[in-house]
């Protein structure tokens, strides 16, 4: 058994680990109501520019824009958004591992990953799959101005007919426990089959509105998947370090029981050998 | 005197949903204005101020780009950024502006004209909606 002094050490150390998860899983905590926040207050625009589209390419049949061509696919893309750090329970074995199950399905066709996050950068890196180009280091506040530039970059590869077809992979917040891997189409775009009623007037014309609007949709819809994300990655940290902290108290305490039974036993030793050295005295 | 619904969303939340008389907008073919009942249509915006008539008071907003949609005397306003007057930072805006004239005069061929022009835009915007110019 070891001694009394070597599991006051080992207590002492999940102490301080307990501390630490404790101090994280309040972090995340507060970074949570943040993040939270942000995603209901995206909601509303992203609903509307997604109704405001479909009724768009309703009411314009005839309209073409690069990013509605749909062509025989040769190359998908998958954009996939992990976090940065770990230290959050499954959250991105979650995402790897569906994306890892669309990859193999896929196999017959040419497939590359837009990573964004260190964390899938990272395990497809090591696995030598395709990475065609990374966004790390977000930060903990998405903002719109980091969503346009995965936006572009990703636009300018469908555009180049680089990717013909581009998949958005991102974990879903529903609530604190659970954060769901969702994968959504992104491009291209297809119009919904929504009816509509009225000629629209258009200003300046339908096909300059829909220059403008379809990377506006493009951005919202990656700006929501990031701050999705970011919830998601902050509800599962605080999970993650809510039963860390747990497990830790549980260890404290059964360490604490086989520390008072070591140091018992210590005693009774001594207490005997007192008194097998007194009897022998007489 | 008739209202209709104006609903004004950016990326980062809900900026007003009101009923309101009248609205003028920055948009792409200069200032447009809309009452009640007014015809279906998209526009697209330019950075400005936009105007709104509530109980016969006028209140501005600074949008910077994005569209406008009215259908069934409704009016979403969907803006790239969107500011109500006591939000916004002036001393940013003032900031930006003097900082995009300047790369807009220096003539520097790094500088990105294009992008310059529109943070002037916005600045001038957001400047306009606090009275500041």
């Amino acid at each position: 058994m070891a001694g009394v002094r070597d599991i006051r050490r080992r207590i002492r150390s999940v102490a301080n680990m307990q501390q630490i998860t404790k101090a994280m899983k309040m972090v995340s905590a507060a970074k949570l109501r943040k993040a939270q926040e942000k995603v209901v207050a995206s909601r509303p625009y992203a609903k509307q520019i997604q109704d405001v589209l479909a009724r768009l390419a309703q009411a314009q049949t005839d309209v073409s824009h690069p990013l509605l061509e749909q062509r025989p696919v040769r190359k998908i893309g998958y954009i996939l958004v992990t976090s940065d750090r770990g230290l959050c329970g499954g959250f991105n074995a979650n995402l790897t591992r569906l994306t890892k199950g669309i990859l193999e399905e896929k196999k017959d066709v040419n497939t590359g990953l837009i990573a964004v996050g260190r964390k899938g950068n990272d395990y497809f890196n090591r696995r030598s799959i395709e990475i065609i180009t990374k966004f790390i280091g977000l930060g903990d506040n998405p903002d719109y101005s980091q969503a346009r530039r995965i936006a572009d970059e990703v636009m300018g590869l469908y555009t180049n007919q680089e990717l013909d077809e581009v998949y958005l992979v991102y974990s879903k917040f529903v609530s604190v426990l659970t954060q769901e891997p969702t994968m959504v189409k992104v491009l291209p775009i297809e119009p919904s089959t929504e009816k509509i009623d009225g000629n629209y007037i258009f200003e300046p014309s339908p096909q300059e509105i829909l220059d403008k609007m379809l990377p506006n949709y493009i951005e919202s819809q990656i700006f929501s998947a990031l701050l999705e994300s970011k919830a998601s990655e902050q509800g599962a940290r605080m999970t993650a370090m809510d039963s860390a902290t747990e497990n830790a108290k549980e260890m404290i305490a059964k360490l604490t029981l086989v520390m008072n039974r070591a140091r018992q036993a210590a005693i009774t030793k001594e207490i005997s050998e007192i008194v097998g050295g007194a009897a022998a005295l007489e | 005197m008739a209202t209709f619904n104006l609903n004004v969303v950016a990326p980062n939340g809900q900026i007003l949903d009101k009923e309101v008389e009248f609205v003028v907008l920055p948009s792409d073919d200069g200032e447009l204005g809309i009452l009640a009942n007014h015809a279906p249509l998209i526009a697209g915006l330019q950075p400005g101020v936009m105007r709104y008539t509530e109980d016969g008071k006028v209140n501005k907003i600074s949008v910077c780009g994005g569209f406008v949609e009215v259908v069934n005397n409704k009016v979403s306003v969907l803006a790239s950024t969107a500011e109500k007057p006591e939000k916004i930072d002036v001393d940013r805006a003032m900031a930006a502006k003097e900082r995009a004239q300047k790369r807009l005069q220096d003539k520097n061929p790094d500088v990105n004209l294009l992008r310059a022009e529109m943070a002037l835009k916005r600045a001038v915007a957001r400047l306009q909606t606090v009275g500041k110019l």
